[in-house]
């Protein structure tokens, strides 16, 4: 199917079920229920997994495949935010116009960048790349205020010129990004009994774009072109050897991955028209670093996973507060109650980094391949259990 | 006699036909709702309180959610009932908010824009919020304070200082409490005038972002007003620790004052630094050296210990007034927590209060009922005296401090002391000031 093995076209399914089942998915537990707190299936919660997806896909391909390590890569996320939001403001709210400007702005900035950082390999790349990418972020907070807005950020405002459509929308206010229309903000709300699904159309036209970008990563992974990247990644000098010249193929895999950051930008500014400096801080690059080791570096699906395992700790561990927790613990006597409050007081709240940082440690000492060497593991228990019974015949100790 | 065929597929089929069958009403419902983002429907109304719990300014944001905190409990009659006392409107019963009892949400903002609008979404999409409150940092207050006149959500501004969050980025939905740079700049030149004379030459060291430019030119303004002049003006960058280098060409430049447009670990640095280099003890052109930091903070006192005496700079609240509503709320502050409310606390329990209050008064969640009610809305008994929050451009106009760090300081709290009250008339503006223009606040948004 599409051109892609059965085993692929199987992963592709099962992220397509995934991304369009998500509402569901991500709300297991009945409103109103004290379990309600974990819950994440609300629409921007969901379009922040699904963005920051297409991030670690597109630094995967870079970092899986060539095993060159950017630490800049968020620049190129802020480069296709301000983009998109400039497109907001002086074309009209239509989202598309925006996305592809940011996707192609960003590629651009990527050849820049790249070109001068693939010069060098190793750490001396990464900390080029780093140089680059924290250069960005202190012009965009100072010097170059006139077109970033600085710290503030760049936002929309009721006298944008905006060529095509309105300044101000009828009812006064500043007017919503939208699909041909088709505002992006607007949630159809199904009230299941005690549950509540919210299918938005924004989140819709981001796992759309999800699954175009996972399916071109297949096909990049599958490639004559991917299977060049990886020997870079194994022997580079066996590459030069051979007479191979690696240079303008790192740099093609530099650009498509800085076009997979610019589209997560312009999708993040279509989703929330705002640009702030601090999406190309280093913090913000060494998160998706830590997204595509967390879930599994050289893996299709593993990016896609670290970004939602960190996205969910930001945005639901740090809201849990000690209320939350007296709440869930009322039922214990008070003695009990206060210690257990105490003793995961640290891990809630503020501590979310603490939590976070102690599963990232877990998952990199115990299993070195990220989430998707545990997912594999665990299949691997199942499908031997059943080898065991239909088949008798002696393997070889592994 | 019937056969019942129960099957596993059969019964699934049954209620997912079912379920959609209930759902379908209910959605209909839920369509003629009362036309205002997250209506309360049940016995509760859910505030959201957003403030950075990581980062540079967790210490303010840990103060503000006490603030917060303490607010919920006086709003559901629960304390002393704190500044309800003493507040000059009575339409709060401590019943909560119009009979609905106070729950609130909290959040991290990171004091990053992206973060705090993500915890604000979260807010508003899963918890159902109806109003947001808190935040440290003016960068923060205009992002959540855009985010909030979208949504259709009433945005209290916590503790933000630049002139744009209601100059340039003001909103309809949004209001801020806690005063300004232009403030800043207008309460303390009449007393350095006093204090160090008109014929001065001024030193700036100013931060190189949003805040610390606009804090700049209102000093600058208010200063060469009265006959000092500016020597020189030097932008640090953010993430400056070691200002050593920035300090040494103060020295040479035959300036007498150094202004430091710093807040937070900068001012902390800065202050160090010029203190450490013996500014202080320096006589230039026959004067003393002074130095002067415009926005001083209890926190930031703390953290620059015995650096800060005798040093000038302004607050919007203090502590140590003597007033009844300050009175009341330090006692209530202090018998749940143990030390004094900060500034940025002080800001954060008035609006919690005054936004109720406007709900009661309009009769109605509804945001544009809320925002009627509190534009031109004249109060006292918060703390601050008499106080206006204006319609125009949703600022509260009422007397600054102006305070001094502490020469023999009695206690670990007690660092500051208030040199001059200045009048709210002497620090009010046109709406449409040079430094303010540029911006307009819409119409009032109620959301979907």
């Amino acid at each position: 199917m599409l051109g892609l093995t059965k085993k692929d076209a199987t992963l592709l399914l099962v992220v397509a079920v995934l991304a369009l089942c998500a509402p569901f998915i991500l709300n297991p537990f009945p409103e109103g229920s004290a379990m309600a707190q974990f819950n994440a299936g609300y629409p921007d919660l969901m379009q922040r997994f699904v963005i920051f997806g297409i991030f670690a896909i597109g630094f995967n391909i870079l970092f899986g495949l060539t095993g060159y390590l950017s630490f800049g890569h968020a620049a190129f996320l802020g480069v296709g935010s301000y983009s998109a939001v400039w497109m907001f403001k002086l074309l009209s709210m239509n989202v598309i116009p925006a996305i592809m400007l940011s996707v192609i702005v960003s590629g651009l900035f990527a050849l820049l960048i790249g070109f001068v950082s693939l010069r060098r390999s190793g750490i001396y790349f990464s900390i080029l790349t780093l140089a680059f990418a924290q250069m960005s972020f202190n012009l965009a907070y100072s010097v170059l205020t006139p077109i970033t807005n600085g710290e503030t950020g760049l936002q929309l405002t009721l006298q944008d010129p905006r060529v095509l459509g309105q300044s101000v929308s009828e009812t006064g206010g500043i007017p919503v990004t939208s699909l041909f229309g088709i505002e992006l903000r607007s949630t159809y709300q199904m009230d299941l009994g005690a549950w509540l699904f919210q299918f938005n159309v924004g989140y819709y036209l981001c796992a759309v774009m999800l699954l175009l970008a996972f399916y071109l990563a297949i096909r990049i992974f599958r490639s004559p072109f991917g299977m060049m990247l990886r020997a870079i990644k194994s022997n580079q000098h066996r590459v030069n050897y051979t007479g191979l010249n690696p240079r303008p193929y790192t740099l093609a895999a530099f650009v498509i991955s800085g076009m997979y950051a610019g589209l997560a930008g312009g999708l993040m500014a279509s989703m929330d028209p705002l640009a702030g400096a601090e999406r190309m801080q280093w913090t913000a690059s060494g998160e998706v670093v830590l997204m595509t080791i967390l879930g599994g570096a050289g893996t299709l699906i593993g990016p896609v996973l670290g970004a939602g395992f960190i996205k969910y700790f930001e945005n639901i561990f740090s809201k849990i507060n000690d209320n939350v927790l007296h709440g869930w613990f009322s039922l214990l006597p008070d003695g009990l109650e206060n210690l257990i409050v105490g003793v995961l007081h640290p891990f809630i709240g503020k501590g979310w980094h603490l939590t976070l940082g102690i599963l990232f440690m877990l998952v990199v000492i115990f299993l070195p391949g990220g989430l998707v060497e545990g997912g594999q593991r665990i299949a691997r228990l199942f499908r031997r259990g059943k080898a065991d019974q239909t088949d008798t015949t002696t393997k070889p100790a592994e | 006699m019937s056969k019942t065929n129960l099957t596993r597929r059969g019964v699934l089929k049954t209620g997912a036909v079912a379920g959609a069958g209930l759902a379908l009403p209910t959605y209909l419902s839920a369509a003629s709702h009362s036309g205002f983002t997250n209506a309360p429907t049940g016995s509760t109304v859910t505030l959201g309180f957003n403030v950075p719990q990581t980062g540079p300014y967790a210490d303010e944001g840990a103060d503000e959610l006490r603030a917060f905190e303490l607010a919920v409990e006086h709003l559901n009659g629960g304390g002393d009932g704190g500044m309800l006392n003493t507040f000059s409107s009575k339409a709060l019963q401590g019943n909560g908010i119009m009979g609905k009892e106070v729950k609130y949400v909290t959040g991290d903002t990171q004091t990053k824009s992206d973060a705090a609008r993500a915890s604000a979404k979260s807010m508003i999409e899963k918890d159902g919020a109806i109003m947001i409150s808190g935040g440290s940092s003016s960068g923060v207050a205009v992002a959540v304070q855009g985010l909030c006149q979208e949504a259709g959500i009433i945005f209290m501004a916590g503790l933000t200082h630049s002139n744009d969050t209601t100059g340039k980025d003001k909103k309809a939905n949004g209001f801020r409490h806690f005063f300004n740079a232009y403030m800043s700049g207008a309460a303390l030149a009449p007393v350095l005038q006093k204090l160090y004379g008109s014929e001065r030459r001024a030193y700036h060291l100013t931060a190189d972002y949003t805040w610390g430019w606009t804090q700049q030119e209102s000093i600058a303004a208010a200063t060469e007003a009265m006959g000092w002049q500016t020597v020189n003006n030097v932008l640090t960058p953010l993430a400056q620790t070691d200002f050593s280098s920035y300090i040494a060409p103060v020295l040479n430049s035959g300036a007498d004052v150094l202004v430091l447009n710093h807040y937070g670990g900068n001012m902390v640095n800065s202050l160090t630094a010029a203190v450490q280099f013996g500014l202080r003890d320096k006589q230039v052109n026959g004067k003393n050296f002074e130095i002067v930091v415009p926005l001083y903070s209890e926190l930031m006192a703390k953290g620059a210990g015995a650096n800060i005496k005798g040093i000038l700079g302004s607050t919007n609240w203090s502590w140590t007034l003597q007033d009844e509503g300050t009175k009341a709320f330090v006692k209530s502050f202090g018998t749940k927590y143990g030390f004094p409310p900060s500034n940025a606390a002080q800001t954060c329990y008035a609006q919690t209060i005054l936004y109720a209050d406007a709900v009661a008064r309009a009769g109605s969640f509804n945001p544009c009922a809320v925002v009627e009610a509190l534009e031109d809305f004249e109060f006292d008994g918060l703390g601050n005296g008499k106080t206006f929050y204006r319609g125009a451009d949703h600022q509260c106009f009422k007397d600054v401090l102006v305070m001094r760090g502490k020469e023999n300081p009695a206690n670990e709290y007690d660092l500051l002391e208030i040199v001059e009250v200045t009048p709210r008339g002497q620090v009010e503006y046109a709406p449409d000031h040079p430094m303010f223009a540029g911006g307009a606040l819409g119409a009032c948004n109620p959301g979907a």
